[in-house]
């Protein structure tokens, strides 16, 4: 059995001239569902929810990105999770709504490098050129669901629940060295 | 592949991230105690299989999460168009006239 992603240190797992592979340090991360005018929790988390299907918003501290019809995943610093989850807390009453500690749930690589496009079309069917620059989204990626933002024209960052990430990363490492083949 | 435009993502996407399920605008009975076995029958296993157009449930399994309902030509394979659950059935006439 392949041992967890999360077992080794954020930094560097593989790269080549073509692509670099990173694991990033451990974050908050929040599933927020809601429905209706979710203005509320705008003021509760400081951050404005955005309001298409893959768009972002980003505070120096947070970023939130719209999941579905009614679903948001925040990203935070660890410290401030106690603070945003009573901010949501205090709002139960006025605006019910569910707000839920996923930190635990999955790492993220950060894919960057000259060929990171074309090393992202090992696995995904959608063409990730398509993705505007500060927009994220949820898509099947070698038959496993990841979110995949795009922080810059080459350089991406891939959240993976546990269990699936070892075999992702597999097939990035394969792709990192074989894309360098071609250079 | 096929590509299908969801609704709620608006974007025309790979089929890959879609699942299929099965008939659309099968409403559940109002008063299922007052349903005879022949109309619990119907509700539950008794489903259209048209050569042309029908209408079907699908799920961006991989994406936004959603249910939605398409018009599919089950000869040519061609969405004729996807609208989101809860809407009313789109007239087939005007989706054939738009699709020729
Ligand atoms: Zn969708």
């Amino acid at each position: 059995m392949l041992h967890p992603v999360s077992q080794h240190q954020p930094g560097v797992l593989v790269a080549s001239v073509a692509a670099q592979v990173s694991l990033c340090a451990p974050v908050a991360r929040l599933s927020l569902r809601a429905k209706g005018d979710v203005t509320p929790l705008t003021g509760a988390f400081g951050v404005s929810l955005p309001s298409g299907i893959g768009t972002c918003a980003e505070t120096d501290r947070l970023s939130a990105v719209r999941l579905g019809p009614d679903e948001w995943l925040m990203k935070a610093e660890v410290d401030d999770l106690p603070a945003i989850l009573s901010a949501g807390e205090r709002l139960y009453d006025t605006l019910p709504h569910s707000l839920v500690d996923v930190s635990g749930r999955e790492v993220t690589l950060e894919l960057s490098g000259p060929k990171v496009l074309d090393l992202l079309t090992l696995g995904m069917a959608r063409d990730p050129e398509m993705i505007p620059v500060g927009d994220a989204r949820r898509l099947n990626f070698d038959g496993v669901t990841v979110l995949l933002w795009r922080k810059a024209e080459d350089r991406f960052e891939m959240d993976i629940w546990h269990s699936f990430a070892p075999h992702i990363l597999s097939l990035l490492k394969t792709g990192v060295a074989e894309l360098a083949a071609e250079v | 592949m096929l590509l299908i435009h969801c609704p709620y993502c608006k974007e025309t996407l790979p089929e890959s991230e879609f699942t299929y399920a099965g008939q659309a605008h099968i409403v559940r009975p109002e008063m299922p105690s007052e349903q005879t076995d022949a109309q619990w029958e119907e509700f539950l296993f008794l489903r259209a299989n048209p050569k042309g157009p029908h209408y079907e449930r699908w799920r961006h399994f991989h994406g936004c999460g959603r249910f939605f309902n398409a018009v599919r030509d089950t000869v040519s394979d061609k969405f004729l168009t996807t609208y989101p659950a809860n809407t009313p059935k789109p007239d087939l006439e005007s989706l054939i006239g738009d699709a020729e």
